[in-house]
């Protein structure tokens, strides 16, 4: 006898689901391998960490070295810029966050940020601005000594990125 | 498309093939036999001319694709390469870089035009839509393609723009992270720009496609905005009436187009693209090419990143929605009297816009940019939908004939003009 229902569940609709589910699935997987592709590839992520030495940078110098393509700020502060960036109120920064928190201590002579405007992207200028440390000649924003932002239309202060100490004069980016 | 064609092929050979694929029919109806308003004037051959503006681009830019190579490190070289060693490769390249800016000066007219006269009205919203798209996809086609050279405009414009999708919360910097393939623009930057550089203008030629068979599915509009009641009284076939007055317009383009390659190829462009991309230097003073200034003034005039980001993608959105956002029944600008006059301000307005975007952002500059941007919205979300509630239009003609007849009634003095 063949089936002749014609409402509540029965075979076909069984045979719909299934079907529409393996397709789903298997366009998913399909998918991901397209959308994968897209991200930083095995010989990207190669060069992602950085040695430096800091030996050769002198008070009040700024070098620019480069870690995963992107432009890393090492300022050698003077006392007076680090006095000057810890003695800023709270209040008055966009983006709050104390000199301490973006340096290793015992080494809190140097700062060490990503060169990369927040706003979209430009290499700021090191010793312009107001504030002892970076304008970005792009939209006009202002990065103070610590490479917080002081003047917009940058959003944030310019990134730490991860590294750690070494040796005394040696750091390790990444 | 439908409808229009006397086409009788000849011959036995013809009959043979049009029974199986009736392509000459098709071809027939809508380039001889289709037709066109007797009204149109000189802004309706644009349409001809961003054709050949997209096969032109095509052409250069497929044989620029079989000298150019896509590889970080020696980009910039293989430009020069084809500057310096291909044969006439200087002016294959100029035609391309130039035949970039002379395809937007004339969609601009085109967008213009299409504004002026009501175009975007029932029944041509879908026409106008796609027109839009057409628009986004030349935008994003010209922008990847000014990467391609790798100098540092390529590179800091690249880097600026993939970083306006970083605004977006959440997903923004994955985004970034995406379109870059790395932790900063760079090699594999370069190299998906080119592949999709190739395609979208092939994407965009299958647009145009569609934009042409609704064109011809509704109708052209014309200056009167009036819809054409009698095809005997109101139009002329367009061979050889629209034929000859499109390539008649095109030669005189050409002869434009042709001063820029030949005797300015560099004024639209700008010298910074002649150094090779150092992703440890900003330029200066970076700015985008010419017909993207306006939007980048208005990114520029609002002091808060996302809310930059979401009006700059806003202004060009906005376009879309025009068709409902203008609330008048009249079409051409001709019989609104209103309209007419905000026109021409929002015209100079988006002209000032682009001026601005090639200032510094500094002082007075930041202010007259906000006051334009503010400006751009408000016409197109406060006055045009009040001014259709408002305004009395002036007395139209009945039919298109008749505003023909009425105008070379007034100018007797043109002899022989048959209309
Ligand atoms: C919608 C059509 C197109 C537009 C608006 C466009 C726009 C541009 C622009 C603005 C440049 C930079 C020119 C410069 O400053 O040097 C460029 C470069 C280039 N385009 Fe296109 N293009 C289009 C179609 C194509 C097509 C179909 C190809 C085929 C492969 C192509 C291949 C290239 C190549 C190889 C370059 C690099 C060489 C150079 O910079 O001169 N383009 N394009
Ligand atoms: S990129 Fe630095 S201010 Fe815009």
């Amino acid at each position: 006898m063949a089936h002749t229902e014609t409402s509540g569940t029965n075979r076909r609709d069984f045979l719909y689901i299934a079907t529409g589910a393996v397709g789903t699935v298997g366009a998913a997987a399909l998918a991901w391998p397209f959308i994968s592709q897209l991200q930083p590839d095995q010989s990207v992520l190669a060069l992602s960490t950085t040695e430096v030495d800091l030996s050769p940078i002198s008070e009040g110098q700024i070098v620019t070295v480069q870690w995963r393509g992107k432009p890393i700020f090492i300022f050698n502060r003077a006392p007076k810029d680090v006095e000057a960036a810890r003695a800023v109120p709270m209040s008055q920064l966009i983006d709050p966050q104390p000199d301490q928190d973006r340096v290793k201590s015992g080494h809190d002579n140097f700062l060490v940020v990503v060169g990369i405007c927040t706003h979209l992207g430009c290499v700021p200028l090191g010793h312009q601005g107001n504030y002892d440390g970076w304008f970005c000649p792009c939209h006009g924003s202002q990065y103070d000594s610590s490479g917080r932002v002081r003047v917009g239309p940058a959003p944030l202060n310019l990134p730490v990125p991860p590294y750690t100490f070494t040796s005394d004069t040696k750091i390790v980016i990444g | 498309m439908e409808g229009h064609s006397t086409y009788q092929p000849q011959g036995k050979i013809a009959r043979w093939f049009e029974s199986r694929l009736p392509l000459v029919g098709l071809l027939h109806s809508s380039a001889v036999s289709y037709p066109t308003p007797r009204n149109l004037n000189y802004l309706w051959t644009f349409g001809g001319i961003l054709t050949f503006m997209l096969i032109c681009q095509i052409v250069s830019g497929i044989v620029l694709a079989m000298h150019y190579t896509a590889y970080a490190p020696v980009s910039f070289a293989r430009v020069e390469h084809i500057m310096r060693d291909v044969n006439y490769g200087w002016l294959i390249r100029y035609i391309h870089a130039n035949g970039a800016s002379m395809f937007f000066i004339a969609v601009y007219i085109h967008i213009f035009r299409g504004m002026y006269y009501g175009s975007y009205k029932a029944p041509r919203e879908v026409l106008w839509i796609l027109g839009v798209i057409i628009y986004l996809l030349m935008m994003a086609t010209a922008f990847m393609g000014y990467v391609l050279p790798w100098g540092q405009m390529s590179y800091w414009g690249a880097t600026v723009i993939t970083n306006l999708f970083s605004a977006i919360p959440y997903v923004g910097e994955t985004i970034v992270l995406w379109l870059w393939g790395g932790y900063s623009v760079g090699d594999p930057t370069l190299n998906r720009f080119f592949s999709l550089h190739y395609l979208l203008p092939f994407m965009i030629a299958g647009i145009v496609g569609l934009h042409i068979w609704a064109l011809h599915h509704v109708g052209q509009n014309n200056p009167d905005g009036i819809d054409v009641k009698s095809v005997a009284k109101d139009t002329v076939p367009f061979t050889p009436y629209a034929t000859i007055k499109d390539v008649f317009a095109m030669v005189v383009f050409i002869m434009f187009f042709a001063w820029f390659v030949f005797y300015i190829p560099n004024y639209l462009g700008h010298s910074d693209n002649y150094i090779p991309a150092n992703p440890l230097a900003t330029p200066a003073h970076i700015v985008p090419e010419w017909y993207f200034l306006p939007f980048y003034a208005i990114l520029r005039s609002v002091p808060d990143k996302l809310g930059g980001v979401l009006a700059m993608f806003g202004a060009i959105a906005v376009l879309a929605f025009l068709p409902w956002l203008d609330t008048s029944k009249v079409r051409s600008a001709r019989y609104r009297p209103l309209f007419k006059q905000f026109f021409w301000i929002f015209a100079v307005v988006a002209v000032g816009l682009g001026y601005l975007g090639a200032m510094p952002a500094e002082g007075g500059y930041v202010i007259a940019s906000r006051i334009l941007t503010v400006y751009y919205f408000v016409h197109f979300l406060v006055i045009l939908p009040v001014l259709g509630l408002i305004e009395r239009p002036s007395v139209m003609p009945a039919s298109i004939a008749d505003a023909v007849l009425a105008r070379g009634a007034k100018g007797a003095a043109a002899p022989g003009a048959k209309a």
